[in-house]
This record gives C-alpha cells, structure tokens and sequence, in this order.
C-alpha cells in the first residue's frame, strides 16, 4: 500500500474540497454587474469590499470562535493607513494597498497577544475597547485624522496606470472585486489546509487541544493577524475608491454591522459573509429613504429573530436543500 | 463646575454611585448564570424614560416616579426573560451577545420613534435643586441625595445577601451553581428573581441618571460601554467589586473630563483594557 | 533495571483542608498494563489530571522516563508521549473521525500550523490517522462525524485521538465508561492489543475487566495509594475486600 497513488482517504478529503459547479456560477455571476447593471457599479464594489471583511471575520469567528466586537478597529486601520499614503503624494493603488494590509497586520499581530490569552466576556470586552479606543484616538488626534470632518485630500491614481477611479465605479468595481476573489481563493486554501482543520478544532473543544499537543495560543494569533490583514486590506480599499475615509470606519457601528452580515450569511461557510453583505446592502440601498434609526429597528429584529429561529443564518437554512456531498464543513 | 479637588471627587463619588444602580444588577446575573446581557441599560434607559413622562406630562412628584421607574424595568425584564433569555441559557456567547445587541438596537429605535432623539430633563422638586454648604464645600443637593440613596441601597444589598436565606441562596448559585441545584436550591428561580431585581435596580439608575448625565434614545448604548466596564473590572457576581469599580471609574472619567479633556474616554478605555489584562477576573473578582 | 515509564515521588495536593492527593509514588515499568481502581472520590481522576499537569501539585515530582516534567504545560507533556483520555467525551463534534486523528498526527508532525498547502497534499499524516483508525477497528466509520457515531465507537475514537500523537504513557480514564458490557470487553482487547512500546495505566470499575487485563494493579482510597501488586494478590487482600470489594463481590 506504499504507491504513489494516491489513497481512498486522501481522495475522500480531496472530493470534499473539490470546486463545486454552483461556485464557479457564482463568480462568473459576479461579473454580470458590469453588463447588467452598469449604474450600480458603486453599489457593487461597496458590496465587494463589505463581503472581503465579513470573510475577515469569518475567518476568526466562524472558524476559531473568538467573539470580536472591535473588529472594525482593523479595517479603519488600512483606511485611514492607505488614505493617508495618498494624502501625502503616494496615490498608487496597489502599493498603497500592500502598506496598509502590513499596517493593519502588525496591528493585528501585536493585539493577537492579548487577545488569544482571553474567553468569554474578558475576550468581548477587551474587543470591543479596543474597537472604542481606536476610535477615540482618531477621534482626538484630529490633526492627522481630520476628526470628524474625515480624511480629506485624498487623491488616486489610475489603476494599473491604466484605469482612472471614476464616478461610474468600473475601475472601483473591478479593483474590489478582484482583491475579494484572490482574498477568497487564500481564505479557502487556508480553511482546506491542516491549519484550517487546527482552528476548526479549537472552535470546537478548546479544551481538547492541550491534550494533543496542540498549539492553540499560537494557532489563534496566526489567524487573528491574517483575518487583519483581511480586514485592514478592506478599509484601505474603501479609502482609495471613494477618495475618502471618515470615523465611521473604526466605529462600533461598522463592528456591529460586520457581525450581523456574517451571522446573516451564516459562519464558518466561506461564503457567509459574501451572502450576507450582498443582502444587507442591496436591502439597505433599497429602503435608504428610511431614517436611520428604524432600519437599526428592523435589524434589532432580525438579529432576534435569526439567533432564536435560524441560528445557522441564510445559507445554514438553505444548506437543507443541499445534497449531502456537496457540503463542505 | 465646583472649581476644587474635592468638588471633582464628590462630583465623582455621586457618578461612581449612579454608575454602581446601573451596573450591580449586571454583574450578579452575569456571574450566576453568565449570561452576557448586552441589553441591560436598555432597561435602565426605560426606567429613565418612565421618570421623564411621570414628571414631565403627568406631573408627578419626582420622588414617586422612582418606585415605578424601578417596577417597569422589572417587570419587562421579567417578560424578556421568560420569553427569549430562558432559552439561551446554555447557547453560545456569540447568540447571548447578538440576541442582546438585537434588542438594544429595537430599544434605541423605539426610543428614538417613541421621544425623538432630543435630550430629555425630569422637572425636580425645589428641595433637590441648588446646593448645600457643608464644610465650605459647595455641594450640589440631587448629588447629595443620589449617594444618599445609592448608599441605602448597597446596604440593603449587602444585608439582604448576608443575612436572609434568598441572599444565601443567590451567594450559592453564583459561587458553583451545580453545587447550588445539587442542595435543592431552584437555581432558576433564584436567578430570574435576581435578574428581575437587577433590571429593576438599573431602571431605578436610569430615571436618577436623568438629572445627572441627561437621557436621550442612545443612552442604552452610550451607558453599556460603562457598565460592562465596572462589571469586568470589578469582578461577575461581586457586589463589592462593584461598588469598588464603579467609584474608581465615576471618579477618573470626572478627574479626566476635567484635568485632560483632551483625551476624551481614550483614558478610560486604555485603563479598562490595561486592568483586565493585567486581572482577567476583575479586580476582586473570581473566574 | 531500566528506568519506569511513567514515576511520581511524593505527590500530594490539597484544596484547602480536603487532601486530595497523598504522598502517591508509582511506577510503571515499560510496556505493563496497569490499572488503577478504588471506590469513587478516590482520586483516581485527579491522580491522572496531576501527572498531565492539568492540576498542579502542591508537593512532589513526576518523571517521564528519566525526565523531570513536574513543571511543564500539558502541551508540552503531550509533546513528549504523556498522553491521556477522557471520562466524559471531549471529542471535535463536527470534525469526522478522519479528521479529528488527522489532525492530532498533524499537531504531532507540527505541520498544523501550515496553511499554504491543502490537507489532502499531506499523505503520510493522513495514512496515518487512517492506520490508526483501522487497527481500532473504526475504519468504516472514519468519514463519519464523531457526533453520529454510536457511544462505543466515541469511545475508540478517543483512544485513536491519544495513539496519534505518538505515546509512551497513555492513560485511559474510565475507556469504557457508558458503554455497554459486550462492546466493553471488546474495547479492552484492542486497549490489550497495543503496541508493547506503550504503558497503558487505566481506570476502571469493572472488576472483571481490571483482572482480565490488567497486569497489576493500584488501589487508591481517599487520595492515598492503599495497596499494589498484581491481581491475584489485590483479591487476596483482606482491607481491599473489605473496603472495596466487599460490596460488589464478583466470584
């Protein structure tokens, strides 16, 4: 049994984590906005960059279940860090983009000490100040912030050299949708990986993992920076198509509003956050007429109603209907 | 402003001891049945709403409010807990959490549909206005009062807790609730009484914070950061770590609002986060 | 004669004025089955939990071979083949047996740390685990999650879990615990059947089993060791028969 064929069990893992046909629609689907609905292009790379952080944070709750209501800290991070770059003369996007994914990472890093030493409500709680912190500190060192007039003067450059960042959002769509798809493709690659079946391990019996040697305080700092990264790498792709960067970003809002779409779409699916995001914006483009307040009335009621009655979120209900086989995690 | 170092800690003090109503309740019910009630203020913003419409449009006295801000609070939270609470008692952190921020959210719009989100006022009566000189101090009356009835209220805790067989039972359920149910004490019971009671205890805090911080439809939010704050560094289920955490943090939120304004609530941030890594427990706390 | 397996000296630990460790000194030669018995509240779990360092002690030493890992985290302990199990199931509910083996052998390779390559590519862990899982019997049910499985087949998969990461003292609390009879002594002599490199120690109630399997024994009563030797001289014994199995006497 020593060939070099491969075996029954290695077939079996592989056939799990084969490309399924419904996939590959859907990111061919992903394409049709720019034929189907060329006006909402904005939209689209909106949607794009909002899905990329709730697979961030996928990534650290669906996957290792820590619990972060601060997530936003890093995603405001790459803004702010890549809206700043161009401010000070450097509006090449791609580059700019790379320093703000190693700024939002090295934050993510050092916090990862501090987080992966805490459970439960120490770990939400030490979440959601740093969150609150971070926004604070922005909010203060207005000088380098602008506060809370927001990032101003930030200009881009074309993309590639090539495509300008324009108002009808081609270039904004294109840019956001690739960087989700090569983020997408290294979020799968990773959850498919022995490390990926390490955090889905911690998710499950972190108190197993001590007995089979398991390096779980290590395993969650990786994972955390990268879902960082993730994150930063969002923000700073928010900063450079819309030229701007705002507070908003490092609020507790946009915290809060990340977990409801990922919980929306369903964790630790890969495809959650992308499903939620996709949702929760269309829906809230559609009812923008609405005051503010009730639509955080209607989303107080979902949350209520998803974690009493669908506790798997969207596509956990509609994993039901799916054939066994082609079920992954 | 009471131009004094005495002034910013009485000032303080009185903070410290609104912040304590708020959060004493969260605490005991976290640490008997961990249960993460992210919608805790919103009972206190109701409690601090029925005191506003008492006065404002029924012109009732003040003080009459109170009772009944400190019985609605009770009674929804008695209602929430029997229809959606009881069932997450075993879940995950993640669905206490996002079941509780779900609520804060329909609470703040309700508030917001309800009373705008203009900042309200409750009209005081003549004897809790001004000020009183005691020992050249300048002190303000509705502060006077608030400690007066914040430090009532802790010793009727403490003694309820030490000396009556209910608080025996509560000490129990918090200290090893397994053990608990094991003597045939009715763990459930004992928690939604005290969860009740708590609820009731923060709307009480949240019709005197009125006069003191203002209400406006936000302040289920605004207030929470600070209570979870005082609940995590005082320590789950200790009235005394409390009470101990709620004074430090009353006291340099006011010595930080007054000496370095600047630095906003980044101060207060950064000293929670530095006390729970250095003390994960809280300060006196035991998990 | 070659140094013991597993050694303590002198281990004791309180809580408070309950002891519930007292002076404990064993010895487990290489490749023995020993069992450990007593009644409940013995301190049988808490012995075990002790040597993995998942309780500290107030007193005493323990030794891996030679080694002294008195001070040592359990990851680390595990690391050096001090493995055990569990009395209530700590299993990955959602992880199929597969993987959940896999992923010991992994941790155990320090492989499981990468992400770059997808797990399938690592064959030789994966055969592993599937090896593993064969030689206890559980190889057509090795796709199947571990919540599915029946209790008996939780159980091995436990022991399988232990056995990837490559032991040479594996404690067993209580294999059996919740299984049915039949299945039970079916468990055991796969645990028997055992490479001989391993020392096994387990705990068990089952007296018939514990005289069957067992090559000697260790009583514990109220955090003491009462008595040790081999099975025919423990049922010789007058105070264990009187203490312990007196009550439940099996013929």
């Amino acid at each position: 049994m020593t060939s070099s064929a491969v075996s029954e069990p290695q077939r079996y893992l592989e056939a799990r984590i084969r490309w399924q046909p419904l996939e590959i629609a859907f990111w061919l689907a992903s394409l049709l906005p720019f034929w189907l609905t060329p006006s909402y292009l904005v939209l689209a790379s909106q949607i794009a960059i909002t899905a990329l952080f709730a697979l961030s944070l996928d990534l650290i709750l669906g996957y290792a279940g820590i619990v972060s209501l601060g997530h936003a800290a890093y995603f405001g991070f790459g803004s702010y860090t890549a809206g700043l770059i161009a401010k000070w003369g450097w509006g090449e996007p791609i580059t700019g983009l790379a320093i703000a994914a190693v700024a939002a990472g090295l934050l993510g890093f050092l916090s990862s000490f501090i987080i992966a030493r805490f459970r439960h409500l120490a770990l939400i709680m030490i979440t959601l100040g740093f969150g609150l912190l971070l926004a604070e500190a922005a909010n203060s060192a207005s000088w380098l912030t602008g506060g809370a007039d927001g990032l101003q003067g930030v200009r881009m450059w074309e993309l590639l050299g090539v495509f300008p960042f324009d108002l009808y959002g081609r270039a904004a769509y294109a840019y956001s949708l690739s960087v989700l798809f090569l983020a997408f493709l290294l979020a799968r690659r990773l959850i498919n990986s022995p490390f990926g079946l390490a955090l889905r391990g911690i998710r499950e019996r972190a108190i197993r993992k001590p007995a089979i040697g398991a390096h779980s305080a290590a395993h969650i700092r990786k994972i955390y920076t990268i879902a960082a990264v993730m994150a930063g790498i969002a923000g700073a792709l928010l900063a450079q198509t819309t030229e701007t960067v705002s507070l908003e970003t490092l609020s507790f809002q946009r915290s809060a509003d990340v977990l409801v779409i990922l919980i929306l779409g369903g964790t630790g699916r890969l495809y959650g956050g992308i499903v939620g995001a996709s949702v929760y914006m269309v829906a809230r483009d559609q009812f923008s007429g609405i005051n503010p307040q009730y639509w955080y009335f209607w989303i107080g009621l979902l949350l209520i109603a998803v974690v009493m009655f669908l506790p798997n979120g969207i596509l956990g209900g509609l994993a039901r209907f799916i054939p066994r086989r082609w079920r992954s995690a | 402003m009471i131009a004094s170092a005495v002034g910013v800690l009485f000032d303080g003090f009185a903070y410290g001891m609104l912040l304590f109503l708020l959060s004493v309740g969260l605490s005991v019910t976290l640490g008997m049945m961990n249960f993460v009630n992210l919608a805790h203020c919103s009972f206190a913003m109701l409690g601090g709403y029925v005191a506003v419409t008492l006065t404002n449009e029924l012109r009732w006295p003040f003080l009459a409010t109170l009772p009944l801000a400190f019985l609605a609070a009770a009674l929804v939270s008695v209602a929430f807990e029997r229809l959606l609470y009881r069932r997450l008692y075993g879940a995950s952190d993640l669905e206490q959490c996002l079941l509780t921020i779900g609520i804060v959210f329909v609470s703040v719009a309700a508030a917001a549909y309800a009373f705008g989100t203009v900042q309200q006022s409750v009209t005081l009566p003549s004897y809790l206005r001004g000020t009183v000189a005691i020992a050249h101090q300048s002190l303000g009356v509705y502060r006077l009062f608030l400690i007066g009835v914040s430090l009532l209220i802790t010793v009727a805790l403490v003694a309820a807790l030490e000396y009556t067989r209910f608080g025996a039972q509560v000490r129990a359920a918090v200290d090893n609730q397994r053990m608990a149910r094991g003597l045939g004490i009715d763990v459930g019971r004992v928690f939604a009484i005290t969860f009740a009671l708590g609820s009731g205890l923060a709307g009480l805090g949240g019709a005197l914070a009125v006069e003191i911080v203002g209400l406006d439809h936000a302040f289920a939010f605004t207030y929470l950061v600070y209570v979870l704050i005082v609940v995590a560094v005082g320590g789950l289920g200790s009235i005394g770590g409390s009470f101990a955490a709620a004074t430090v943090l009353g006291i340099s939120d006011m010595a930080g609002k007054y000496y370095f304004p600047e630095l906003g609530a980044f101060l207060i941030y950064f000293v929670m986060i530095t006390l729970l890594i250095w003390r994960p427990g809280g300060l006196i706390g035991r998990r | 004669m070659s140094t013991p397996a597993l050694s303590t000296r002198g281990l004791g630990k309180s809580f408070g004025s309950l002891v519930v460790a007292n002076d404990i000194n064993v010895e487990l030669p290489r490749g023995e089955r020993y069992a450990l018995i007593g009644p409940n509240g013995a301190g049988k779990t808490t012995l075990i939990n002790l040597i993995t360092g998942m309780l500290k002690p107030d007193r005493g030493q323990i030794f891996l071979g030679p080694d002294e890992i008195t001070s040592l985290a359990p990851a680390q302990r595990v690391r050096r083949g001090l493995v055990r199990t569990f009395q209530i199931n700590t299993l990955f509910p959602h992880l199929n047996a597969l993987e959940a083996v896999a992923l010991a052998v992994c941790e155990r390779l320090g492989c499981a740390g990468q992400w770059w390559r997808k797990l399938p590519s690592y064959g030789e862990a994966i055969e592993e685990a599937h090896a593993i899982l064969l030689s206890l019997q559980l190889g057509s049910i090795c796709y199947r999650a571990t919540h599915e499985l029946a209790y008996g087949q939780q159980r091995l998969l436990e022991i399988a879990l232990a056995l990837a990461t490559n032991p040479k003292v594996l404690l067993l609390d209580e294999p059996a615990a919740g299984v049915p009879q039949a299945e039970s002594a079916e468990l055991f002599s796969v645990i028997a059947g055992l490479s001989e490199t391993i020392t096994v120690l387990f705990i068990e109630h089952d007296m018939n089993v514990v005289f069957r399997f067992a090559r000697r024994i260790i009583v514990m009563i109220g955090g003491r060791i009462l008595l040790q030797g081999t099975p025919q001289e423990i049922a010789a014994d007058k105070r264990v028969r009187e203490v312990y199995l007196g009550a439940r006497h099996h013929a």
